[in-house]
């Protein structure tokens, strides 16, 4: 599993730099959000384990031996929210930068140079 | 003392949204109060220099399992620095945004961009830094390109793609960083790796903080987006972006985790002194060849930056009082500078140097300011920036790196020889026919530039004065918790 | 004829009902149950974007306009920040849970924790919906509105 959060890792990177699409831009970046979430949660794992949610009349100790580390989700659901607003505003870029340029490639969205 | 710390994030915070709400009413609410918010937090700041490190455990946990706040000496410049330039800031772009449309927007993003920066300097949380980050980051980014236009939208998607690159390497590092430790508190992380040692995977960590915070910064092999974004946002952006947000994000963060959290390494040490070196000498010759007068100021602060982290690689007190100085008067000077440019660009129109000449006839407020800050920023000796320099260099020749020294000093006059072609193509000479109408800058932008540049003179004439008060306390807390100082400031043992 | 075929709106119709009864109650038990503020949020906010695609835009929009959607949003990240406000002023602590906890396991209970939720709950339906709409104007919109 960790080998895959690195594959998503590289896929990412490699859309970010030899894609010119913008939007294969923005799904690279997810793409990389996404793999640091996964190893975020693969920390937290536990084989075996419940969620991390007491339930009516369960034991506490029992609980604490099983449970998976609740932290790392609660990281990653901050860490969601925060990629949503980022992949939102990244949206609205794109399209924005589409209504100037009338273009979505970005090697063509180059008047800043020097 | 304690709701003080507090009130410096959650002010800015709570009032963004409120601007947001009452502003469907009333428009002019938004100006109003993110005045007194700014003179708030700005008070709240000054009257916080020199208090006791305070640990402030949000929502009332203690410190190695909630989120708390840690205000030390370092946290206590810093917060001075980004409430300082964030008030003359805002009450420059209370007659500057008059030029766009939709300012409560405008104050509403400046001010959770405000937070965020006060956040980052706050936290004692390795995650909630990374949250508090990107709060300031996404603001930055809608206010980079806040006039959609071509140029500001592609400058902001550029800055908003690698921003969010370097946030997600942090948030790796992070990641590694607990699941090696088991803990996100830095002091936590802190005892825990002092025991253990470094292995493979806090060195791997260690790698990808730096290329985040690095790239937070604008070093040089990570500087790609800075000469885009900075002159392409509005002024009063420019001038919080350049002045605060990358030492905020990117110096404050990177001297926090490699002093604080992770057991400092030399070769880390080395590896940040050759990229400041590097981002001196690039910044400042790229700068020469400018034409565009923010785009010159742009490359200016990659070079100033790379001043901050050789004095910060050194690991001696003295370079680390040199850097912190620095970082306090690039702060006033750059964003002084960058309020200067904007009022030229809004009384000319235009921001190619060439275009300009005898601006000093017209724009008589202007122009001093101006040269104040081209003065300090170049090394002239009663200026701030002159000593700031000194020490720096001084401090490199003690700790026997002779060649960064000296590098440093040529950079120093590579920096005069710009601001001189600065101010002779903006300044004097002969005034174009087209600009002999240009008028000075309305009043509250005109008042902000004074205070800023009465603030670059005073800050070098009181430089003894500020070294017993704040620089060396903020030096020593960095360098003290290699010993054990922040450590037991926040778990209290 | 606005929006999709007649099949898709009665779907629709008897459908949007129970994905904002779902919503709500994930809002409203998230203290007990998996679930929270956030998640639905999503869920209230999917059902007006439901709304948007069968029924088309300007059904939507009679429905909850974006004059509106926006204002929750605010109202609802504000009242948030009040709560932690007040946290801070009972006990000195942000965010401090000054109510009574109750027992585990009833709704009424863990003091602050629903109140937030629900704040949540009304800022995440709210802004989700507003983003979208702002992204199909197709950029007439100011669209910085999510700085969560």
């Amino acid at each position: 599993m960790y080998i895959l959060c690195t594959v998503l890792f590289v896929i990412g990177i490699y859309s970010i730099i030899a894609k010119r699409h913008i939007v294969k831009k923005i799904i690279g970046m997810v793409i990389i959000e996404y793999s640091v979430n996964l190893f975020l949660i693969l920390v937290g794992y536990k084989a075996g384990g419940i969620a991390p949610i007491l339930a009516k009349g369960q034991d506490v100790a029992e609980f604490a031996s099983k449970g998976v580390d609740p932290l790392p989700q609660a990281l990653v659901l901050t860490s969601i929210v925060i990629g949503l607003g980022t992949l939102a505003l990244m949206a609205a870029l794109a399209i924005r930068l589409y209504e100037k340029y009338n273009t979505f490639d970005m090697s063509e969205i180059n008047r800043l140079r020097g | 003392m304690e709701n003080l710390a507090l009130g410096t994030i959650a002010a800015p915070l709570g009032s963004a949204i409120l601007i947001l709400i009452v502003t469907k009413w009333w428009k002019r609410f938004a100006d109003i109060w993110a005045t007194v918010v700014g003179g708030f937090t700005l008070v709240a700041s000054i009257l916080l220099i020199g208090s006791e490190p305070i640990v402030y455990r949000m929502g009332g946990w203690a410190p190695p399992w909630g989120i708390c706040l840690v205000l030390d000496p370092l946290s206590e410049l810093m917060l001075l620095v980004i409430n300082l330039l964030g008030f003359f800031v805002t009450v420059y772009s209370l007659s500057y945004m008059e030029w766009y449309t939709n300012k409560p927007k405008f104050f509403a993003l400046f001010l959770l961009m405000m937070a965020g920066m006060n956040g980052v300097v706050l936290t004692g949380d390795m995650f909630n830094l990374f949250v508090f980050l990107e709060i300031a980051s996404l603001a930055s980014y809608g206010l980079v390109g806040f006039g959609v236009e071509a140029e500001e939208l592609e400058a902001s998607f550029k800055y908003l793609i690698l921003g969010s690159i370097a946030s997600t390497l942090i948030l790796f590092g992070v990641a590694i960083i607990y699941s090696v430790t088991g803990s996100v508190n830095m002091a936590d992380i802190s005892v825990f790796l002092k025991g253990t040692g470094n292995n493979a995977a806090v060195l791997f960590a260690a790698v990808l903080f730096l290329a985040g915070f690095a790239t937070k910064a604008a070093l040089v092999p990570f500087h790609a987006w800075l000469p885009d974004a900075h002159p392409s946002a509005p002024a009063p952006v420019s001038a919080m972006l350049s002045g605060v947000l990358v030492k905020a994000l990117g110096v404050y963060a990177m001297a926090r985790v490699f002093y604080n959290v992770i057991p400092v390494d030399p070769i880390f040490l080395k590896v940040i002194m050759v990229l400041g070196v590097i981002s001196m000498l690039v910044g400042g010759l790229l700068a020469i060849g400018q034409w565009d007068i923010k785009r010159m100021l742009a490359y200016s602060t990659i070079s100033q930056i790379g001043y901050i982290f050789l004095g910060l690689s050194l690991g001696t007190a003295l370079g680390l009082v040199g850097a912190i100085f620095h970082l306090l008067n690039h702060s006033t000077y750059k964003g002084l500078l960058f309020l200067c440019s904007g009022s030229i660009e809004k009384a000319t129109g235009s921001r190619d140097m060439r275009e300009f000449g005898g601006l000093s006839k017209r724009m008589p407020v202007t122009s001093i300011a101006t040269s104040i800050g081209a003065l300090s920023i170049s090394g002239i000796p009663p200026f701030a920036g002159f000593w700031s320099k000194l020490i720096i260099i001084i401090a490199c020749f003690r700790a026997g790196e002779i060649v960064p020294g000296i590098i440093a000093v040529g950079v120093a006059f590579i920096t005069i020889s710009y601001y001189v072609k600065l101010q002779k193509y903006t300044l004097f000479g002969k005034l174009p026919d087209k600009l002999a109408k240009v008028k000075e800058s309305p009043f509250a932008m005109s008042s902000a530039m004074i205070i800023l540049a009465v603030l670059c003179l005073a800050l070098g004439l009181g430089y003894p004065l500020l070294n017993s008060s704040i620089l060396s306390p903020a030096a020593n807390s960095l360098l003290d918790t290699t010993g054990w100082g922040y450590i037991t400031n926040v778990l209290g043992f | 004829m606005e929006g999709m075929t007649k099949i898709v709106k009665t779907v629709a119709r008897l459908v949007i009902g129970f994905i904002l009864l779902y919503g709500a109650s994930i809002v409203i038990y998230g203290h007990i149950t998996p679930g929270g503020g956030f998640a639905g949020g999503v869920f209230i906010s999917i059902a007006y974007v439901l709304i948007m695609l069968a029924f088309s835009k300007k059904v939507a929009m009679r429905k909850l306009s974006n004059f509106a959607a926006s204002l929750s949003d605010n109202l609802g990240a504000f009242s948030f920040f009040i709560i932690g406000l007040l946290g801070s002023i009972f006990s000195g602590y942000f965010l401090y849970n000054f109510i009574n906890h109750g027992t585990p396991f009833r709704l009424v209970s863990a003091g602050t924790i629903p109140l937030s939720n629900i704040a949540i709950g009304v800022k995440v339906g709210a802004s989700l919906y507003a983003i979208l709409v702002a992204l199909s104007i197709y950029g007439r919109v100011l669209t910085e509105k999510e700085e969560e």
